[in-house]
């Protein structure tokens, strides 16, 4: 069974399947929207028609909920009590209807091609929304902004988090901050002011409105939305630089939105506005910011640490990262900061010495939870978005809804083209005007417009403001979501590099770094280089040494070296002869690179782990080091005595070593293992997990071995018991 | 006191350096302050011992190979012609350079030359071949002493097969460009001298 969720990429099915599996799909879609009909009918508004399908089943107001049967004084053989589990049944409901939407939305041939996944999350929200509205004449469940921030879009952000790149991130900084602070600053002023100006055009409809309204709106409406980029720009593949740019920008523009937010709402509450209050306001932004930035950072390092315990523990080492950084969200939400920022910088702190602390098992779980959880989210929040647009409140306007649409192109085309030009000249690699052109038209908004306008103190314009912010959302997801991607083909930006770097690239790829970092340092430059060398150091020396479970530090050293062996061993018995200096050359197989690829990466004081497709929903990133480590690679017996340790372990190691690698025999695969001391017996443990491989067609040898070595299990008494889970896992793999 | 006075930048010689490195007024002006405060001895020409002062240089994994690529073949000292000639490689590639083509020889800058410096690093004989074994040495100084002797003899192979295409065993330089021809060298290989 695949455990990998599938790519994108339509999994081979013969053809035949595909109708029935359709229809099958669809029915159980229909059914279950008929069901949440249901359940909507159920929830009274009094008097009204119930929907004749499943609601005349049930009573929906007495109190023990039993069937209208005409014998009172019976035993009720079968009732039905609806409202004992009303709230999680519906919740359930709803997020089963979106997981199956989102499925259809994949099955359903060449729409994925055309329409991203969030147009069509929306439009069967629209659809829903529209039939619970005909049902119940009310408005249908809206999405309350306090279930937003607080639970749908954590998830999002700490996925988000947790894979971002880092070393791209961090490479691009700057340029992100710039893009961010400024760019969010222009963009809020700029819009309005100039819808304050529309205002004052057009008194008779929209004299209300005061200069700070339109302050107040257009901070909303300005922010880009890491929902709804991410979504749309992960299914476009387009060059690491400009994804990292406007997915860095929508993320960090968070603290900025919310400070200027919260400062115009107060400013509507304050009886005058003086310049303090503004100067005020500006200190807050740089609290509010590097507020969360300590938060997170607090948060991330007290998981780090925690970490390093869970060795004992493992199951619920997973649930450590999620409850500090949900922990460092909600601290920040408590103190006004900024939670994004926090959450995210938690993930990026964290991230490192978490995966190096807990088993793989756990990684991998992490991994997909995050990966499960973002995707609900995320599918939860659009088919929200839908819904929540059908509703009584609409107040429309057509000056100042076309107004607002323009005033959002124009100043974020020109802000992104303004700040281009000045960072382009600090930069090294300048930012084309292609790539400013997918900056500026990827600005999508989304839902966190949307609540922050339902956030909004009553006044009599606020209908209006949530009808502008709906249409602009949908404005730019349909229409600036849809044409996205065939202006990135026509205009023909650079895509993402598909190939993994070679080797060779990767050995002197990382000699021309130290280079650059050697001649910085003669230069007296204090360069990008520069800086990544100290915190490298500076990591290396305090950090990973507090942070990171000391038989741990040697662990990936050791997990490489063997995969090397058993790599060594697979070429030996291909070429059945004693290694040879010049093999003869082959396609490199993916687990060897990877394994040297390891070893580069983790020896070679460098950050930048691997090319990992970091945002994509569908697919967890190809982290190669655990999981293809684990695919049945032996073909071979491993015969661990074959090669002698060259460890320069101390012996006093030894013993530590040798329980880790008895530890890590059951788990990971790929072991030849050997020490100076067990090594008869760890080889034998080896060879009996051996035999448990599925049998492999090019796998002669095993057999035979396998008998004279299971009755030498008995001296490890520690193995059998991970063979058992190594078992499942190898189940699992298959 | 008095020998300050011998290493004074005279108009001429930064001159002379601008025609053949490419570097600015100011570019040159501040590189020779620094190169200055680098000369301990002051003797107007740095040794290598004023190269291993520099402290992050000492714990770079490739530091010694950096400061001999300073030094021209046999010298113990590098004057600030020859150090900027050094530094000059890094200079970034401007887009209006690409196209105009003043003199015969390629600029300093070029990506062939930024690329034959990298080359060089690994190259001690300078016989334009890297061999498994220079390979080795400069693998041993970057990956450290955790790994065994084998791993690396197994990288430094993987390293070689890819690249070689004569089959010699050895990288020759074009060799050497051709496995980096996707990489952005210009880039990477730049530092931004400020103006």
């Amino acid at each position: 069974m695949c455990v990998y969720p599938c790519t994108p990429l339509c999994p081979p099915v013969p053809s035949s399947c595909y109708p029935s599996m359709m229809a099958a799909l669809w029915t159980l879609f229909w059914a279950l929207s008929v069901c949440l009909l249901g359940c909507a009918g159920l929830t009274p508004p009094q008097a009204h028609n119930l929907p004749p399908s499943v609601g005349s089943n049930s009573s929906s107001s007495s109190g023990g909920g039993g069937l209208h049967v005409d014998a009172p004084m019976a035993l009720r053989v079968f009732s039905l009590d609806y409202h004992h589990v009303q709230a999680p049944f519906e919740i359930v409901l709803w997020i089963m209807l979106a997981s199956l939407a989102k499925l259809g939305f994949h099955w359903s041939g060449r729409v994925p091609a055309v329409v991203p996944e969030s147009c069509v999350l929306i439009m069967v929200g629209l659809l829903v929304g529209g039939v619970i509205y005909g049902v119940r004449h009310s408005a249908p469940p809206t999405l309350s902004a306090d279930s937003f921030f607080l639970f749908l879009l954590p998830p999002i952000v700490l996925d988000a988090g947790y894979f971002l790149p880092g070393r791209l991130f961090f490479e691009n900084l700057g340029t992100i901050l710039w893009y961010a602070v400024l760019g969010t600053f222009w963009n809020v002023l700029g819009i309005g002011l100039s819808l304050y100006g529309v205002c004052l055009l057009a008194p008779s409809s929209l004299g209300d409105i005061s200069l700070l309204h339109c302050l107040l709106f257009s901070s909303l409406i300005a922010a880009v939305d890491p929902v709804a980029v991410l979504s749309v720009f992960q299914e476009m593949q387009v060059n690491d630089q400009l994804h990292i740019l406007v997915f860095g920008e929508s993320l960090l523009n968070d603290a900025v939105t919310v400070v200027l937010y919260k400062l115009f709402e107060s400013f509507l509450r304050l009886p005058s506005v003086s310049g303090l209050d503004v100067l005020l306001g500006m200190c807050r932004v740089v609290v509010v910011g590097l507020g969360g930035l300590f938060l997170g950072l607090f948060f991330g390092l007290v998981a780090a640490l925690t970490s390093r315990f869970t060795s004992r523990a493992q199951v619920i080492a997973p649930l450590f990262v999620f409850l500090y950084s949900y922990l460092s969200y909600l601290t920040s939400e408590m103190l006004h900061l900024s939670g994004i920022t926090a959450i995210v910088t938690c993930a990026v702190t964290m991230k490192q010495y978490v995966e190096a602390n807990v088993s793989e098992r756990s990684n991998t779980s992490i991994q997909y939870f995050l990966k499960m959880w973002s995707s609900v989210s995320e599918t939860l929040i659009f088919i929200f978005l839908g819904v929540s647009t059908i509703q009584d409140v609409h107040m429309w306007s057509w000056p100042f809804v076309c107004s607002t649409l323009l005033l959002c192109l124009f100043w974020r085309t020109t802000g992104v083209l303004l700040l281009t030009s000045v960072v382009n000249k600090l930069r090294r690699n300048a930012v084309t005007f292609r790539d400013q052109f997918i900056i500026a038209y990827g600005g999508l908004r989304g839902a966190i417009c949307f609540s922050l306008v339902f956030l909004i103190d009553d006044f009599p314009k606020k209908k209006l403001f949530i009808t502008t912010t709906i249409v602009v959302i949908l404005f730019t997801v349909f229409v600036q979501g849809m044409t996205i991607k065939p202006l990135v083909e026509l205009l023909d930006v650079k895509r993402k590099k598909k190939a993994l770097p070679t080797v060779s690239e990767e050995i002197h790829t990382r000699l021309i770094d130290h280079l650059m970092a050697g001649m910085e340092d003669v230069v007296g430059y204090w360069g990008q280089h520069f800086w990544k060398d100290k915190f490298e150091q500076f990591n290396k020396k305090y950090l990973r040494r507090f942070l990171i479970r000391e038989d741990q530090q040697a662990h990936s050293i050791l997990r490489v070296y063997q995969e090397l062996e058993r790599r060594g061993q697979r070429g030996d018995a291909e070429a059945s002869s004693v290694v040879d200096p010049r093999p003869p050359s082959r396609p490199l197989l993916p687990e060897e690179m990877d394994s040297i690829r390891r070893i580069l990466s983790r020896n070679l004081q460098n950050f930048n782990k691997k090319q990992t497709r970091a945002y994509s929903r569908h697919s967890l990133h190809q982290d190669v080091a655990t999981n293809r480590a684990r695919k049945p690679l032996h073909r071979h017996q491993s015969v661990g005595g074959r090669y002698t340790c060259n460890t320069t372990a101390p012996q006093e190691d030894d013993e530590r070593l040798s329980d880790s690698l008895r530890g890590r025999a059951g788990l990971s695969r790929s072991h030849t293992v050997c020490t100076r001391s067990s090594r008869r017996t760890l080889s034998d443990s080896l060879a009996s997990t051996e035999s448990q491989t599925q049998s492999q067609p090019e796998n002669p040898k095993p057999e035979g071995v396998d008998q004279t070595s299971s009755d030498q299990q008995h001296p490890v008494e520690k193995t059998p018991k991970k063979q058992l889970s190594f078992n499942l896992e190898n189940e699992n793999q298959q | 006191m008095g020998s300050r006075a011998s290493t004074l930048l005279r108009e001429e010689e930064i001159e002379e350096i601008k025609k053949e490195t490419g570097f600015s007024h100011s570019q040159i002006t501040r590189l020779y302050s620094r190169f200055t405060s680098l000369d301990k001895g002051e003797n107007g020409a740095l040794s290598r011992e004023d190269f291993q002062r520099i402290p992050e240089l000492a714990i770079n994994p490739l530091g010694d190979r950096i400061i001999n690529a300073f030094f021209p073949d046999g010298e113990d000292q590098v004057n600030f012609r020859g150090f900027m000639r050094t530094l000059a490689h890094f200079r970034p590639v401007e887009d209006n350079e690409k196209n105009k083509n003043v003199s015969n020889t390629e600029p300093l800058n070029s990506r062939t030359n930024k690329l034959h410096f990298a080359f060089q690093l690994y190259d001690l004989d300078r016989d334009d071949k890297i061999s498994r074994d220079e390979l080795l040495q400069v693998l041993r100084m970057m990956v450290g002493v955790n790994i065994s002797d084998e791993q690396l003899g197994s990288i430094a192979d993987r390293t070689i097969q890819e690249a070689d295409a004569n089959g010699d065993g050895c990288i020759s330089f074009t060799e050497f460009m051709k496995v980096l021809e996707k990489v952005d060298v210009e880039q990477k290989m730049s530092i931004r001298f400020l103006h």
